[in-house]
């Protein structure tokens, strides 16, 4: 086989697992959603479809399928048709740059865990595309014909706005201590236990609160409101369509996390393991450890975004606007300026 | 000018303001009910046995003679829902008189048992039936033939009328 064909298919292959995996992880989390819910109501949740109502996600994914869609006949067909459908292709094509782990050798040829790996700009590239995500949802809300739908668009698209600065800045002080965009090598910075949350307490913080209003989840999910906006900019869709809004909400929810994961958790590094296992380096073994520890750090914090749906009111917009603007960004900047002025210190006494 | 502040600013002190410890507060409270013991039932399967002072669908008693109602109309009269229909006859049995038709329609019924506190002979009371389901509005209409339960599945009910009527 030419070089090339496997270049090619090893890229579809990946392209494939990522996408069904993220498709799957979409859907659990919409039953481990119910289920918190459940729970923190003091009740049993899902439990007919299948064993524990495993396949609850699946019975509602075919329900969607199956609905009659309804396109309102003021609406503006085309976007209204296209918004969808960039909500739910920006939400996966950030998974391009995500790297689950390093690189492991089969049969001579090197296996990166990204789609595309070695890309300078990895964590630039995430922050555009979650930045476009913004357009799935204002023109849903526009293209509608509804005030409803068009309030919770336009609400969307502030909010948004206001917090890719507090978010963005944020990650600066990460992008200081490691020197690189490229989320592996902001791992490999970390190696060791120098994780960039007990370095950059204030900035994880501002970067977790950031992601919520990124991904419109409660405390932050203004432009669903649904005792306001009945359902906000997804009002008027129905079917699969909807269904795509939903996904693409959990799939921004997992890659929330995730940049949480490798930007302040130390990604797949974890201090000691991997001389402790004295694995093979390059071996397929290293790759699904380092996987596995990826997901552990994972799933906590996608059970503190539900956590949080299910425990906070939803914020006032004008309290919305307050935090975003007045608190988040001030605290963000300093951020920036203590980082520096320590980095200078440190590098003028020649500790770091 | 008759301004009354009260802003957010006046009523949270400087840790609310902050909302991290109040939402901390707020987590650690959903935390621990996700460990409490779910307070559902699984209905079809688990079903709840109400207690004698349960009012579910109103029925007649039906005793080893026959049924104790005379047809006196009372219930049909004090019922505000105008539920209650009753056509009396004569019968050759001590009491002389029976219901030929006893109709309550529980599309109207509001299940407040007023007929079991106005009757006399204690024949219609009030049972522990709540799974009540039609799927049209002639099988809501119920006559004798659904109506007569007999006594010994009643003696619950019977029993709490005795204690606290």
């Amino acid at each position: 086989m030419s070089p090339l064909l496997t270049d090619i298919l090893i890229l579809l292959a990946k392209v494939v697992l990522i996408v069904n995996g993220l498709l799957m992880s979409a859907a659990y989390l919409v039953y481990f959603e119910r289920k918190i819910s459940a729970w923190a109501h003091n009740r049993i949740g899902p439990n007919r479809v299948g064993p524990l109502g495993l396949f609850q996600s699946f019975a509602d994914v075919f329900k969607l399928y199956l609905k009659e869609d309804i396109i309102p006949t003021l609406a503006d067909k085309k976007f209204h048709f296209i918004a969808p459908i960039i909500s739910i292709g920006v939400a996966m094509a950030v998974y391009a740059v995500i790297p689950f782990g390093d690189s492991f050798v089969v049969g001579g040829k090197e296996v990166f865990m990204t789609v595309a790996p070695g890309i300078n700009i990895g964590l630039l590239f995430v922050f555009a595309m979650s930045s476009v995500g913004v357009y799935g949802i204002t023109l849903a809300g526009w293209s509608s014909n509804n005030k409803y739908s068009l309030l919770g668009g336009l609400r969307s698209a502030a909010q948004m706005i206001s917090y890719e600065l507090s978010m963005g800045l944020s990650i600066i002080g990460v992008l200081m201590l490691s020197g690189s965009l490229d989320l592996t090598k902001i791992v490999h910075a970390q190696a060791g236990g120098k994780w960039n949350i007990f370095l950059q307490p204030l900035a994880f913080i501002i970067f977790l609160v950031a992601s919520f209003a990124e991904t419109n989840r409660t405390p932050f999910d203004l432009p669903e409101a649904e005792p306001e906006l009945v359902g906000g900019y997804h009002t008027e869709y129905s079917g699969m369509k909807f269904g795509l809004f939903f996904l693409a909400e959990y799939a921004n929810m997992v890659t929330a996390s995730a940049m949480m994961v490798l930007l302040f958790l130390g990604g797949w590094e974890v201090p000691g393991l991997y001389e402790a296992l004295a694995l093979p380096a390059g071996s397929p073994l290293v790759a699904l450890v380092q996987f596995g520890v990826f997901a552990a750090k994972l799933v906590p914090i996608l059970f503190f975004f539900i956590w949080v749906r299910w425990s906070l009111p939803r914020f006032r917009y004008d309290q919305l606007m307050n935090l975003g603007w007045k608190v988040m960004l001030p605290l963000a900047l300093a951020n920036i300026i203590i980082t520096a002025v320590v980095i200078t210190i440190l590098q003028h006494y020649g500790i770091m | 000018m008759n301004v009354n502040h009260n802003t957010e600013k006046d009523r949270l002190n400087f840790w609310e303001k902050l909302y991290l410890p109040e939402i901390a507060r707020g987590l650690g409270l959903t935390l621990r009910q996700m460990f409490k013991k779910p307070m559902t039932r699984q209905y079809p399967e688990e079903r709840w046995e109400p207690t004698g002072s349960y009012r579910g669908r109103p029925v007649l008693v039906l005793e080893e003679d026959g049924e104790r109602c005379v047809a006196c109309s009372l219930c049909s009269r004090v019922c505000p829902a105008l539920a209650i229909e009753v056509q009396a006859a004569e019968t050759t049995r001590e009491k002389e008189r029976y219901p030929v038709k006893f109709e309550i329609n529980m599309l109207r019924c509001i299940y407040c048992g007023f007929c079991e506190e106005v009757c006399p002979e204690e024949a219609i009371v009030m049972s522990k039936d709540y799974e009540l389901v039609f799927t049209n509005q002639e099988d809501a209409i119920m006559g004798k033939d659904k109506l007569l339960i007999p006594i010994a599945q009643l003696q619950d009910r019977l029993e709490f009328l005795r204690r606290f009527k």
